[in-house]
C-alpha cells in the first residue's frame, strides 16, 4: 500500500449571514474533517462571509460525466412549456 | 531621526501596555509566517491570528494615549518607544521557531489571554471591558486552533513529538514570569480594573495540563529561571525585532499607510 503524501481535498460550503442554504465556496487541504472545519473558517469566512460551514471530503462527490452533457441536458432545449410563463398570475402574487 | 516617546509611568496603563505589548509583539511574531507555513490553508490560519493580536494592541494603544492624556497616537506607541518601555513578556519575544514551537507558544498565550479578557470584560474601566468583550471571542479560537495542532504533534509521529517535547521544554522557562505579580498587579486589582495576573496562575495551568495530557505531554518541573520582559528587561531577542518593526517610523517619521 502506499503512504500518503498529501491531505484528502474538501469541499467547503458556507451559508452566509442572510442565505438560508450553504452555498460551495471552494475547497481545500485538511487531514481530518475537524481540521477542515477550523481551515475552512480561517480561508472562507475572513470577511464576514458565514454563519455555519460544512465541509465533505472531495472524493466522496460522485459528479455527471461531461461526455453525458449532450445526452443529458441538451434534450431540454425545446421544451419551453416546462417553463411556467404561460399562465397569467393574480395580482397579489405579481413577484413571483 | 524622530525622538523616543515616555510612555505614561501610571500604574494602570503600565497595567494595560504589558498587556498590548504583548499582543503586539506576539502578532509580530506569527507575522513572520507570512508565506512561510507548512500548508497555504495554515499560512492563512496564523496571520489571521497575528492580525487578531495587533488589532488587540491597537484598540489598547488608542485607550492607553487617551485615558493616560500623553497625546500619543497608536503608532508612536507601538514604534517609537526604546526597548527599555516595552514591557511584554519575555516569552513572546522568542524566535518562532519551528511550527511546534509556534503552535505550543501560541496555545500557552492563547490559554493565558483567553483568561485575562475574560476577567477584563468585567472591568470598572468601561472602554478597556469594550475591548475585552471582542478580543475574549478571537482569543477562544485561537486556543482551539492551536490546542488541535499541538495534540496532533505531541501525539502524532516519533518526529513531531520529539519536536513538541522539546518546544515544552524551551517554553514552560518562561511561563512563571506570567504570573508573578507585582505592585502594578496589586493596584489594578485593587482599582477594578484587572486581575492580578498571579491570580491566573491556577485556572491557567488546570487548562493546560488538560491540553498536555490529551496530546500525551509530561507537564515539566519548574525552573529556578525568571524572565522579566514585563519590567522591561528583555531577552537578546527583542532588539532584532523591534529594528525591523521601527525602521519605517524612524526612516520616514510620521508615515502613515
Amino acid at each position: 500500500m502506499t503512504q500518503a503524501t498529501e491531505w484528502p481535498l474538501w469541499e467547503v460550503f458556507v451559508r452566509s449571514r442572510a442565505g438560508l442554504d450553504h452555498k460551495h465556496s471552494g475547497s481545500l487541504h485538511a487531514a481530518d474533517a475537524k481540521m477542515a472545519i477550523q481551515l475552512a473558517r480561517d480561508v472562507y469566512t475572513r470577511r464576514q462571509e458565514g454563519t455555519s460551514i460544512w465541509v465533505m471530503r472531495s472524493d466522496q462527490i460522485t459528479a455527471s460525466d461531461p461526455g453525458d452533457k449532450g445526452m443529458y441536458f441538451d434534450p431540454m432545449e425545446d421544451k419551453v412549456y416546462r417553463h411556467p410563463t404561460f399562465y397569467k398570475l393574480p395580482e397579489a402574487v405579481n413577484h413571483m | 531621526m524622530n525622538p523616543s516617546i515616555q510612555p505614561s509611568r501610571d500604574a494602570g496603563a503600565q497595567y494595560m501596555l504589558r498587556l498590548a505589548d504583548t499582543c503586539l509583539i506576539l502578532g509580530q511574531r506569527l507575522g513572520e509566517w507570512c508565506g512561510h507555513a507548512p500548508i497555504l490553508e495554515e499560512d492563512i490560519a496564523l496571520t489571521n491570528t497575528a492580525l487578531d493580536l495587533i488589532g488587540q494592541a491597537r484598540a489598547l494603544f488608542a485607550h492607553i494615549s487617551q485615558s493616560s492624556g500623553t497625546g500619543h497616537d497608536e503608532d508612536q506607541l507601538a514604534f517609537l518607544r526604546e526597548e527599555r518601555d516595552y514591557v511584554n513578556v519575555t516569552l513572546v519575544e522568542l524566535p518562532r521557531g519551528d511550527f511546534a514551537f509556534t503552535s505550543l507558544r501560541n496555545a500557552m498565550m492563547s490559554t493565558f489571554l483567553k483568561l485575562v479578557w475574560e476577567r477584563l470584560a468585567t472591568s470598572s474601566d468601561a472602554e478597556l471591558a469594550a475591548i475585552a468583550g471582542k478580543a475574549v471571542k478571537e482569543a477562544r479560537y485561537h486556543q482551539r486552533h492551536a490546542g488541535d495542532w499541538v495534540v496532533r504533534l505531541g501525539d502524532g509521529t516519533a518526529e513531531s513529538r520529539r519536536r513538541m517535547e522539546s518546544a515544552l521544554e524551551e517554553l514552560w522557562r518562561y511561563i512563571p514570569e506570567l504570573f508573578e505579580g507585582d505592585a502594578i498587579d496589586v493596584q489594578a486589582q485593587q482599582s477594578g480594573i484587572g486581575p492580578d495576573w498571579s491570580s491566573l496562575r491556577a485556572p491557567w495551568l488546570a487548562e493546560m495540563t488538560q491540553l498536555l495530557d490529551e496530546a500525551t505531554l509530561a507537564v515539566p518541573k519548574d525552573s529556578a529561571f525568571r524572565s522579566s520582559g514585563k519590567r522591561g528587561v528583555h531577552s537578546e531577542h527583542m532588539g532584532y525585532i523591534l529594528a525591523d518593526m521601527q525602521y519605517l517610523q524612524r526612516a520616514y517619521p510620521g508615515g502613515v499607510w
